[in-house]
């Protein structure tokens, strides 16, 4: 199914769609009234954007470096090229310590290589321990956000939820209470588990460290009480120096909910005494994009968050519509590269607004990204017609819900929105200080030129 | 070929453009330190104490497990260190020593040496931190200047309590990790 089709599904609930917009945009918001309090912002992205340039132009003496001082430090050190030997190998540490039930926090990474089924489908119990990805998980639905993994639920959804799964009262949607069940389920969990696994947010090159940031707590709860911590970590994840985590733990909260520091922040150099540490390095598709000129720099991206908080197709159409495990702007450039056919809508449900290459801490140019993947498929359409161009078709003619955002947003009208759609969300966003520059062209002249 | 090596030759044979890694400049904030630390602390859902409310606060809700690994804090009950982080399941109070502080966001750097027991500050009802206010410096940088090659095989930038806003984007404190966060601002 098309974005646009999967964006009209998640419509027809008009309130629900509207507090999902607003929500985003609240967050957003803080983004922005907290990054104003730091005078070097603008510094800092510049800074954090040229560190990552750096890692992509030597990312292979960085893994080196990181190899050798993480497996001075006793952490093992495996490879894996693709999702299905990252799979593979974490399932062998599982088998070695005879461990049939596991805890996890967030990585989306593991969701990337389809872990939780592949582990499941062997035997073992797999628990996500964030509080939004347990919920997500009862539910047997991918996370729709990768900071807010079930922003597309209400409490009431919740709620009854938790009476089904952990038999808290019917009827209570109050958080605090819901949370506590949680808290109680998963406690119990967090004891019960041999291994734990965690996503790694940097790894540092000059010490073989890795750092995973959290506010719940969840991922140190797991690995602490675990004998053996598995962490999986995509390759791009390198940062070269430990000085470097200065500006990009500053930069990362803040573009991600408006705090100034996620309250839990760990820096993993060498396991306990009588634990384990793993650390599998993980390529799926990161080579490839490396070697794309135009695409290599959505690899810079720390997964904020912050380009779907902003993006008005996003908070418009939610996380599922883009049917990725990375959704929105981001998501958009980056999984074509894994599978230009399956995902060849996502380029073109955008208003090219550039709100998002606008707030990204690591100053991805995602909008003319996302420009740069529709030349190329629609260049694909025309060299290789027979296999793909039916699905190249779908992708620019089934996006009326982009189309018709872009139309409203994109026609010079930033400034002057009509009436039908001056609700608070997109008002606020016409008149945002870092107010995005019109694009150049609209879809509509931009589809004509390059349709034949 | 291994996975390693192939990946490793893939990436080499790529040719990226050489980019010099940036040098980092101090943004010194002129800010009275304890002030806006103490208001970060605070914005992080945290508590800014002194000894005598510590002592109110152990008293008031007559806690019986409590583990105080800082030396200059005397509590009348204190337990001793479980082999086993899964003992201190129903710990209810862990005073700890903290290294230093930042201003700019309230987070408290913690290594082994601090805790013991890794899981103390996230498995603990509550968590105290005591925390000389000579050591707050202003901002991340000057912060990893501060920890420069120290050496420890797990260290902990810890900023407040456990939190979450995964229900309805309604923040809620004590999801996984302790339920409260209190910091006893010496001054020696
Ligand atoms: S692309 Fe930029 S804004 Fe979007 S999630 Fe990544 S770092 Fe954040």
């Amino acid at each position: 199914m098309s974005h646009s089709a999967k964006a009209s599904e998640f419509l027809k609930d008009a309130a629900q769609s509207k507090w999902h917009d607003e929500t985003l945009w609240f967050v957003r918001d803080k983004r922005d009234t907290i990054s104003k309090t730091i005078p070097e912002w603008e510094q800092l992205r510049d800074l954090a954007s040229q560190i990552k340039d750096n890692v992509l132009a030597h990312l292979d003496g960085y893994l080196v470096e990181f190899e050798k001082n993480a497996q001075k430090n006793g952490i093992k050190v495996h490879w894996a090229k693709d999702a299905e030997e990252h799979n593979q190998i974490v399932l062998s540490i599982l088998q070695q310590h005879n461990c049939q039930a596991i805890v996890k926090s967030k990585s989306i990474l593991t969701e990337e290589c389809h872990l939780n089924p592949f582990l499941e489908q062997n035997g073992v119990e797999v628990v996500d321990t964030d509080l939004g990805e347990r919920i997500v998980q009862f539910l047997n639905q991918p996370p729709s956000h990768i900071v807010m993994p079930a922003i597309h639920l209400k409490k009431k959804e919740i709620s009854a939820l938790f009476h089904d799964k952990l038999q808290t009262e019917k009827g209570n949607e109050d958080p605090a209470y819901l949370t506590h069940a949680a808290r109680l389920h998963l406690r119990d969990k967090f004891l019960r588990a041999k291994v734990a696994i965690t996503g790694v947010n940097f790894g540092v090159a000059e010490t073989g460290e890795f750092l995973v940031c959290t506010n719940e707590g969840n991922a140190d709860m797991g690995v602490h009480l675990a004998d053996v911590h598995i962490a999986c970590m995509g390759i791009e994840k390198i940062i070269p120096r430990r000085k470097d985590l200065g500006v990009f733990l500053r930069l990362l909260a803040r573009s991600a909910t408006g705090q100034p520091i996620t309250n839990y922040n760990s820096h993993f150099r060498s396991p306990a005494l009588g634990k384990e540490i793993h650390i599998v390095l993980v390529d799926n598709g990161r080579t490839a994009q490396l070697g794309r000129e135009k695409f290599k720099n959505s690899l810079k991206c720390i997964r904020c968050g912050a380009c779907m908080n902003t993006c008005p197709i996003y908070r418009r159409s939610g996380g599922f519509s883009y049917g990725s495990v990375v959704p929105g702007p981001i998501g958009s450039i980056l999984s074509p590269g894994l599978d230009v056919k399956k995902y060849s809508s996502l380029p073109f449900a955008s208003t090219l607004c550039g709100s998002c290459s606008d707030v990204c801490p690591v100053k991805i140019n995602i909008h003319e990204q996302l420009y740069e993947w529709r030349q190329e498929i629609t260049k694909a359409q025309g060299t290789n017609a027979k296999s793909i161009s039916m699905k190249i078709a779908n992708g620019i003619f089934a996006v009326p819900f982009a189309y018709k955002v872009s139309g409203a947003l994109m026609r010079g009208a930033l400034k002057i929105l009509p009436d039908s759609i001056t609700y608070s969300g997109l008002n606020t966003w016409g008149k945002q200080r870092e107010l995005p520059a019109s694009p150049k062209e609209s879809f509509k002249d931009w589809y004509k030129k390059n349709r034949s | 070929m291994s996975s390693r090596d192939s990946i490793l030759d893939k990436i080499s044979s790529i040719k990226v453009e050489r980019k010099p890694l940036p040098e980092i400049p101090d943004f010194e904030v002129a800010e009275d330190l304890r002030e806006l630390f103490i208001r970060s602390i605070e914005g992080n859902k945290g508590e800014v104490i002194d000894q005598t409310q510590l002592k109110e606060f152990l008293e008031i809700n007559r806690f019986i497990k409590v583990i105080c690994l800082a030396q200059e804090i005397k509590v009348t009950a204190n337990l001793a260190l479980p082999d086993d982080a899964h003992e201190l399941n129903d710990l209810e109070v862990a005073i700890i020593q903290g290294q230093f502080g930042v201003a700019e966001n309230g987070a408290i750097w913690l290594t082994d040496e601090n805790m013991c027991l890794r899981a103390l500050p996230f498995i603990t009802e509550h968590l105290v931190i005591v925390l000389d206010e000579k050591t707050l410096v202003s901002n991340m940088h000057v912060a990893y200047q501060k920890i420069g090659d120290q050496h420890a095989g797990f260290g902990l930038f810890i900023a407040g309590p456990s939190k979450t806003a995964d229900i309805e984007q309604s923040l809620v404190i004590g999801a996984q990790g302790a339920k409260s966060l209190r910091v006893v601002l010496t001054n020696l």
